[in-house]
């Protein structure tokens, strides 16, 4: 076979034109994050381009060059009319392929696992594992209309368009919203997961630079999406603390009045904080139970499970007066919902706890190209990991 | 159940001025140009008295030509609206920047980029491959129509219903706000009040059974049809490909119905099925739309691998490289296709070994596809390669969608995807694979197969000049979308606070104007053509030394296609039959059996269009009536007996001999 020529000019412009981009001093924060699971999943991105470059180079090449080569002016080239089979080359073309795809779908096995969203960190960056004793900070994350709830429920804190934590400190965020479906995304820090109603959605993560980056939701979810933006500030442990006295210093208590006035539509709202929040907010939000006098979600589970309340179960059916936001189409209350049975306010979390999750080593995990274990490998409790995701489709 | 935003009226449901969205000053300037040009076309018709001409050769004809040639202006048309929609994002987003909200407001531009997305896919590829396939398989496989000729008109009729919907909504009320795969619960009632999203819901059920109908015939006519001696692996390419992407048409489509099917009773009569409340998940929702909505990506991309292997095998003067490859490679995309749908949401919280499944099946796709791209390099290879357009387009084909695949593969990996998904990245690649695979293989396609279409080339000047725009220009759009996807920019936003970005937003509107320029010059070389059609004169029927059957009748093909059902021998039957010297028979003609044309597709799909329409402005008493006419004019049509006719044989006779004249002039 002949070997592959230089790229054809434009071919080479082409290829050089991300490099020029790199040049041209914009912020790939993609590449070069300011988290170590961001860093990891972009160094990802990377290695599989180089991989898959492997393959792409060459066919790139041999597709410019046999156009050239074999162009029907050039008669000195051999013109073969019949020649239409090869078993080794039968060979090469399915199984090239197959190796760089068995390479990437072992990488792509291992990485998935390891940095599963839902797995608690084990590092905060190459070669600093985490300590046993070390307590992830907590964030509840609700996406709202057009807008981000963030509660610090260690803290007793909760803040309106702007998160903030210590930096080098694992964060674990327990992520849901109130209408429709957003993702929470802050490029610097980790790759997004979807924000869904009536549904909890955790993610790990860990900042390992300080500074302030932007966090925005990544899916649509109605005209006021665009401005859903807000600032992730990673500080140092002093700066944090901070942070938090100021919002203590705020006042103002975020309770289910306050939150179910705070859901409304609005756009563009500037950051707000709140000195306190009512115990078990987040736990309503995802049972879809802050408005009074509803049921909550687990709670209708549970009932559901036992059997139901059968037919006298319809005359707990009931309606609020509709009522049309000025903002934009989103309509809110004119809903049916099933009213509360047995009203035990104090109730509300059961089930909804979230479990107390240790740091997993990831010794069991590691695979090829990944560093060996030093010591015995622990095994993961399989039940930290499955108690903690959404509900599977059944 | 659901709330009454506006009141009903029992005549006109919820229509009425206020629908008429007569504050938008670039809606009623496009009504205004759509108007006058709507009446200017009329007019001309009226004028030159074309009405009975049009309704007789083309609107009520069962001939599988004509039927694929009115997809194809279809798709055209669609393709224009859809392209428009693609500019005024462009332009917005290149505006709204230093606290400038750009010129779309959001109700705008959010019905903008939904429906872009969706005449896109529904109104412009799937017409364009469906185009394509209803004019050159029953060609190439020797068959005289479909097997069901009347169910081919009216599968056209019901598509281009869906596509008259979705026209509607622009003028008459709005369309929907949700992207354009319409994830509730957003495109549930409580959160998309309006008809949006009920114009999105009919359209599509109403082309959706068009394009369902089509894919039946399509195989049928496949398994059927075929001229004798042509078995399963002796038949064309883009006959496989074709095959499959029907296979795949009937069996995803219906899932498709059936999920529109369950959020139009969320939005109609008040269930559950996808809601937050009442134990509705609306992650079933993402799951069944993907489920078919992944297929339909190899539904539209495979005719095109069948493009390209008659084209690269036909400009090389070579027999393809490896066609029994290439047909397994289809058939194992066909199958995979339909378990990697969750790859478009690992953001969604399933699990690690989930996840990993399906993107290691998404990876595994990317074998078949690389075997394909190495079989038609291997054609090129010892060949004589003529650099006629569609082989021009072939090459920049192959160079553009390995750069397309390989970013496919990278947002496989769940992890990358975490950081990649939603992004302008991902916009990017399925851009790189539709535009670069889908558009530039039915490009390849509109040049190669036009000559047989009407008995002329296309003019090249025009071509080359369309191509030069188009390749570079489709980088030029796309290439700032991939860095931004890699600066975290994500998609579906109508202004952003970091005025960085604007300078990419810019190129890639210039981008966008540069690919303008090309469709503008497809536009002048089709014109050019037909002005010069005389000096571009085809009367060989074989204008580039093609291999495969439909190059063995005449340009344009008789209505019957070939006076006698020719014998396959071997694969490349024409080239077979050129190399063996066979000869056209000049005598012996008999009578042809034909369908008869049949304006029942029209009228039916016209009442399935108006029933559509009353369901999306809740006029009860009109889809009532509308449905009686629909049942009743079906069963009407059954005791239709004037079903075929006989081309007598002297009529072949005459035709065959105009023919052989032709062929000893030129």
């Amino acid at each position: 076979m002949p070997r592959p020529r230089p790229l054809s000019a434009r071919l080479r412009a082409l290829l050089t034109l991300p490099a020029f981009a790199l040049l041209c001093g914009c912020d790939m924060v993609v590449l070069n994050p300011a988290g170590d699971v961001a860093r990891q999943q972009g160094d990802l991105v990377i290695v599989s381009t180089l991989l898959m470059l492997l393959i792409i180079v060459p066919v790139m090449a041999l597709v410019v060059l046999f156009a050239w080569r074999y162009r029907e002016s050039n008669k000195e080239a051999t013109y073969s009319p019949d020649w239409d089979h090869s078993t080794s080359l039968e060979l090469v073309i399915w199984s090239a392929p197959l190796l760089i795809i068995i390479c990437l779908g072992a990488i792509t096995w291992v990485s998935t696992h390891l940095l599963d969203p839902y797995r608690p960190l084990s590092r905060t960056g190459p070669n600093q594992p985490i300590a046993a004793n070390v307590k992830p900070l907590e964030v509840q994350v609700v996406a709202l209309d057009w807008k981000w709830l963030f509660i610090y429920p260690e803290q007793g804190i909760a803040t309106v368009n702007e998160m903030a934590a210590p930096v080098g400190r694992p964060i674990r965020f327990r992520i849901s919203a109130s209408s429709v479906m957003n993702s929470f995304y802050i490029p610097a820090l980790a790759g997004q997961i979807y924000a869904m109603p009536a549904m909890e959605t955790p993610m790990n993560a860990v900042f390992d630079k300080t500074g302030v980056f932007q966090g925005l939701s990544a899916n649509y979810s109605g005209h006021g999406f665009s401005k859903m933006r807000f600032k992730a500030h990673s500080m140092d442990q002093a700066g944090f603390d901070a942070w938090v006295a100021e919002a203590k210093k705020a006042g103002g208590n975020l309770d289910r009045t306050g939150y179910l006035q705070l859901e409304r539509p609005s756009e563009g709202e500037p950051v707000r904080r709140f000195a306190g929040v009512e115990t078990g907010l987040f736990d309503r939000v995802v049972n879809m139970c802050v408005q009074p006098g509803k049921m909550c979600m687990h709670q209708m589970m549970m009932l559901d499970a036992e059997g139901g309340t059968g037919k006298a179960g319809l005359h707990n059916v009931r309606h609020t007066e509709g009522e049309t936001s000025a903002t934009g189409t989103h309509m809110h209350g004119g809903k049916s919902f099933v009213g509360e049975i047995c009203a035990d306010q104090q109730d509300v979390a059961v089930g909804a706890k979230p479990k107390s999750v240790k740091p997993v080593k990831q010794a069991t995990l590691t695979g090829a190209g990944l560093k060996q274990p030093s010591a015995k490998p622990t095994p993961i409790a399989p039940s930290v990991a499955s108690e903690t995701r959404p509900r599977p489709l059944s | 159940m659901i709330p009454q935003p506006a009141p009903v009226s029992p005549i006109l449901g919820k229509l009425s001025l206020d629908a008429l969205p007569l504050h938008e000053p670039i809606v009623v300037a496009t009504f205004c140009g759509v108007a006058l040009g709507g009446i200017a076309l009329v007019a001309a018709l009226t004028y030159f008295k074309l009405w009975t001409y049009l309704w007789k050769e083309w609107f009520t004809s069962v001939d599988h030509k004509k039927i694929g040639i009115m997809y194809m202006i279809l798709g055209l048309v669609m393709f224009l609206r859809g392209f428009a929609d693609a500019l005024m994002m462009r332009l917005q987003q290149a505006l709204a920047f230093n606290g400038s909200e750009g010129y779309l407001n959001a109700h705008h531009f959010d019905q903008v980029f939904t429906a872009h997305g969706v005449i896109m896919i529904f109104f412009v590829a799937m017409p364009f491959v469906t185009g394509l396939m209803n004019y050159i398989v029953p060609l190439q496989i020797g068959a005289r129509d479909v097997s069901f000729p009347f169910l081919n008109n009216f599968s056209f009729w019901m598509t281009t219903g869906g596509a008259v919907l979705v026209m509607a909504s622009l003028f008459v009320g709005e369309f929907a706000q949700t992207g354009w795969l319409a994830y509730p619960p957003l495109s549930g009632i409580l959160y998309s009040p309006g008809v949006g999203v009920d114009y999105y819901l009919w359209a599509l059920q109403v082309a959706g059974v068009g394009t369902t109908l089509s894919g039946i015939n399509l195989i049928v006519t496949i398994l059927k049809l075929r001229a004798p001696g042509m078995s399963l692996m002796k038949m064309p390419v883009f006959t496989w490909t074709s095959l499959c992407t029907n296979v795949l048409i009937v069996a995803s489509f219906p899932v498709l119905t059936a999920v529109l099917a369950l959020l139009g009773l969320d939005r109609y009569v008040g269930t559950n099925f996808f809601t937050n409340d009442f134990g509705g998940s609306a992650m079933m929702y993402v799951n069944l739309i993907w489920i078919w909505g992944h297929p339909e990506v190899y539904i539209l991309i495979l005719p095109l691998f069948g493009v390209f292997s008659e084209v690269t095998s036909t400009f090389s003067g070579k027999k393809l490289f490896g066609y029994s490859s290439m047909v397994y490679a289809t058939i194992v995309i066909t199958i995979l296709s339909y378990l990697v749908w969750l790859h478009h949401f690992f953001t969604m919280g399933s699990g690690a070994s989930v996840n990993s499944f399906f993107g290691i099946t998404t990876m595994v796709i990317s074998i078949p596809t690389g075997a394909k791209i190495f079989n038609w390099l291997f054609t090129m290879y010892r060949g004589r390669i003529r650099f006629e357009l569609p082989m021009m387009w072939t090459v920049a084909f192959m160079l553009t969608f390995a750069i397309g695949g390989m970013t496919g593969v990278m947002l496989a990996i769940p992890p990358a995807d975490f950081v990649l998904h939603n992004s302008l990245f991902l916009i990017a690649h399925f851009h790189n694979v539709i535009i670069g695979g889908v558009l530039f293989g039915l490009f390849a396609a509109i040049n190669f197969w036009w000559p047989k279409a009407f008995g002329f080339k296309l003019n090249t000047f025009w071509g080359k000049v369309s191509f030069w725009c188009w390749v570079p220009g489709f980088w030029l759009a796309f290439l700032p979308l991939y860095i931004m996807g890699l600066m975290g920019v994500t998609r579906r936003m109508r202004v952003f606070d970091d005025p960085s970005l604007q300078i990419f937003f810019i190129v890639a509107a210039l981008g966008a104007a540069l690919i303008a320029a090309g469709i503008g010059a497809m536009l002048v070389q089709f014109a050019v053509s037909i002005w010069k059609r005389e000096e571009l004169k085809d009367v060989t029927g074989d204008p580039w030394g093609g291999r495969t059957l439909e190059w063995a009748t005449s340009s344009p093909p008789p209505e019957y296609n070939f006076a006698f059902t020719p014998v396959i021998h071997d694969l490349d039957a024409w080239y077979d039959m050129k190399s063996r010297g066979s000869e056209r028979p000049l005598t012996g003609f008999k009578d042809i059996h034909m369908p008869s044309n049949t304006g029942a597709g029209v009228i039916l799909a016209g009442i399935s269009t108006l029933i559509g329409f009353a369901l999306i402005w809740h006029i009860w008493w009109l889809v009532g009536l509308g449905f009686v006419g629909l049942i009743g004019g079906a069963i009407f049509h059954t005791f239709n007996y004037k079903r075929d006719f006989d081309i007598p044989a002297e009529v072949v006779a005459e035709t065959e001999a105009a023919r052989t004249r032709q062929l000893a002039g030129a």
